[in-house]
């Protein structure tokens, strides 16, 4: 759904896409044999290959090709049997080769399309333009001294994916909703960690405004290197606000590459990179095109683990969960698996709920991670089976998760421990249904005159007698019963 | 296709070679002479035909992931002029 941003002349829509660079998790570099792990000693994983010495050959990694194929295909997009490698020139001081070795004509995957789930409950197809494979560049330090950078190559020649979106997106929202489930996607696939802090993914974002109601594009600019969600949704907010007061004044927008300042949470033109654009790509001369027939990627397609989308579609079809409960369950692999696990012979609905407001919620308090959860899914799973099969109360089971949390006991043990199995023989529950009219004679007065409110209270004082334990249902069959003889 | 000398110094620039307006001058004609011949090129009828990529019909060599290289942190910095730390220091290239 597009939000509009209202001007002085009327309504303006936004129009975003989106260049999303994923890492390839790989043991190895793209083109040579160097380490990709994150923080290691500066430069200690570049080889003369990635330090562009003359006469280094580029050699390329089998596996990244696999997990570029692989993410293609959980992007339901076009594989391409034979993609070309390109040289895209520009000088930069972390970029020893002087030109990026990527993909511009021929690129790896074609076009695909993800769904996006949106706050309101709705979904939208986004499409996909693209998706190559190209080496990522050096990183530099320019706050160390005052007249020089210092150049780290460790990241030069990693593998990135960079992923290429329609202009599908019309507000932050679903620009947010795009990258969380693209995300989501490789992070199910093991293809990219998606760890956006340690600059694992980062988007460059392409925004441009038009009328209310018109179809032509109008001309956009691109912000480079976002490294965050909310920082994609303050660039959006940012540029789409700047070209709707230019375009207001009668003026023009100059196609350009801005950068984001996070701290003055403002774009600026890198008016140095006017000339960016003149990339002058040509065939790479050290690599032949890079070919595989159908049976590769088959191979890999059959070997393809559930996706998200898919998971959701079988959480609400088959477990009968809402879209909301589904997509909460599935944001990570390891939660979606614990809620399986937990819910294995259970109430699927019940089980969601223990899983998202109890659990998720306990553990966010105690800033803990699923994995280092004191509950297991085995051990919620006996919690919930016993609130299915009334040893307890969906009450007093707050209570016995709350032990479980803090000891990572059992469920069985710490309702045996502490007695509060709950109270189903019914004559003892008759016993403190009498206990309790005997001791407010006024009240049954009133409530057989008619205060039916007052049911409550009695419900209210047997559990209360019973600590809890009593069978709420049979508590209620009993009152009424008594209450009205 | 004719390279104008201000053309010239644009390719230069970007290649980041300076040089002089009459070695632009000088510079332009040469390269649209070299232009100009290959475009001879286009006169070949190729509709039809797939593009070659290498004469000898072999694929594009690949090798496993695995870490072999790296760990050369002296032999890297070797030739840089000035390096600090482990880093390669340059001048300040920053906006």
């Amino acid at each position: 759904m597009s939000t509009y941003i209202k001007g002085e002349t009327g309504e303006w829509e936004m129009v975003i896409g989106l260049e999303v660079h994923a890492q390839v998790t790989s043991n190895s570099k793209l083109f040579s044999g160097s380490a990709t792990a994150f923080g290691a000693a500066p430069n200690s994983q570049v080889s003369l290959v990635d330090a562009a010495m003359p006469g280094m050959l580029p050699v390329i990694n089998e596996y990244c090709v696999e997990q570029a194929v692989r993410t293609g295909l959980g992007l339901n997009a076009q594989i391409h049997k034979t993609s070309v490698f390109e040289r895209k020139n520009y000088f930069y001081a972390d970029l020893p080769q002087g030109y990026q070795i990527s993909q511009y004509l021929h690129p790896i995957v074609g076009e695909g399309e993800i769904e996006i789930d949106l706050a309101d409950g709705t979904t939208r197809k986004i499409g996909i333009t693209r998706l190559h494979l190209e080496q990522d560049a050096g990183k530099s330090m320019h706050d160390q001294h005052p007249t020089k950078s210092y150049v780290d190559l460790n990241r030069s020649g990693n593998a990135l994916m960079e992923i290429v979106s329609e202009p599908d997106m019309r507000s932050p929202e679903e620009a947010a909703a795009y990258v969380s489930k693209l995300r989501m996607i490789v992070r199910y696939l093991g293809t990219c960690d998606g760890n956006m802090d340690e600059g694992s993914m980062r988007a460059d974002v392409n925004l441009s405004m038009r009328r209310k109601g018109e179809t032509e594009f109008g001309t956009r600019t691109e912000t480079k290197n976002v490294n965050s969600i909310k920082a994609i949704q303050q660039v959006i907010e940012f540029e789409a606000h700047r070209q709707v007061e230019i375009l207001e004044e009668g003026g023009e927008i100059v196609q350009e590459t801005r950068l984001w300042d996070p701290n003055k949470l403002e774009t600026r033109s890198m008016r140095s990179k006017e000339d960016a654009h003149d990339y002058r790509y040509f065939p790479d001369p050290d690599l032949l095109p890079l070919t595989f027939d159908q049976a590769y990627i088959d191979a890999i397609n059959d070997n393809l683990p559930e996706l998200p989308d898919q998971k959701k579609h079988r959480f609400m079809n088959d477990f009968g969960l809402s879209l909301y409960d589904a997509s909460v369950l599935i944001a990570e692999v390891s939660r979606a698996n614990y809620y399986e696990e937990a819910s294995k012979g259970q109430d699927p609905k019940l089980t969601a709920n223990w899983v998202i407001n109890e659990l998720l919620g306990a553990l966010n308090k105690a800033d803990l991670d699923l994995a280092d959860s004191p509950v297991s899914a085995q051990q919620l799973n006996q919690l919930v089976a016993r609130i299915g099969d009334n040893t307890i109360s969906g009450k007093i089971a707050k209570d016995v998760f709350a032990l479980m949390m803090e000891t990572g006991k059992d469920a069985d043990i710490i309702i045996e421990e502490k007695g509060l199995k709950q109270v189903t023989d019914t004559g003892a529950i008759e016993a403190l249904v009498d206990e309790v009219m005997a001791e407010n004679p006024k009240m049954v007065e009133d409530y057989r005159g008619g205060k039916d409110k007052l049911f409550g209270f009695f419900v209210g004082q047997v559990m209360k007698k019973s600590q809890g334990k009593a069978n709420p249902g049979a508590v209620n069959e009993l009152l009424k019963s008594k209450l009205s003889g | 296709m004719s390279i104008s000398p201000q053309e010239a110094k644009r390719i230069a620039k970007l290649a980041r070679i300076g040089i002089s307006d009459a070695e632009a001058d000088k510079i332009g004609p040469e390269l649209s002479n070299i232009l100009g011949w290959i475009e001879q090129l286009s006169e070949v009828n190729t509709d039809n035909v797939e593009p070659l990529a290498n004469v000898a019909n072999i694929d594009l060599k690949k090798r496993k992931d695995e870490v072999t290289d790296g760990n050369i942190q002296q032999d890297v910095l070797a030739n840089a002029p000035e390096s600090l730390e482990g880093y390669y220091v340059v001048p300040k290239v920053v906006e």
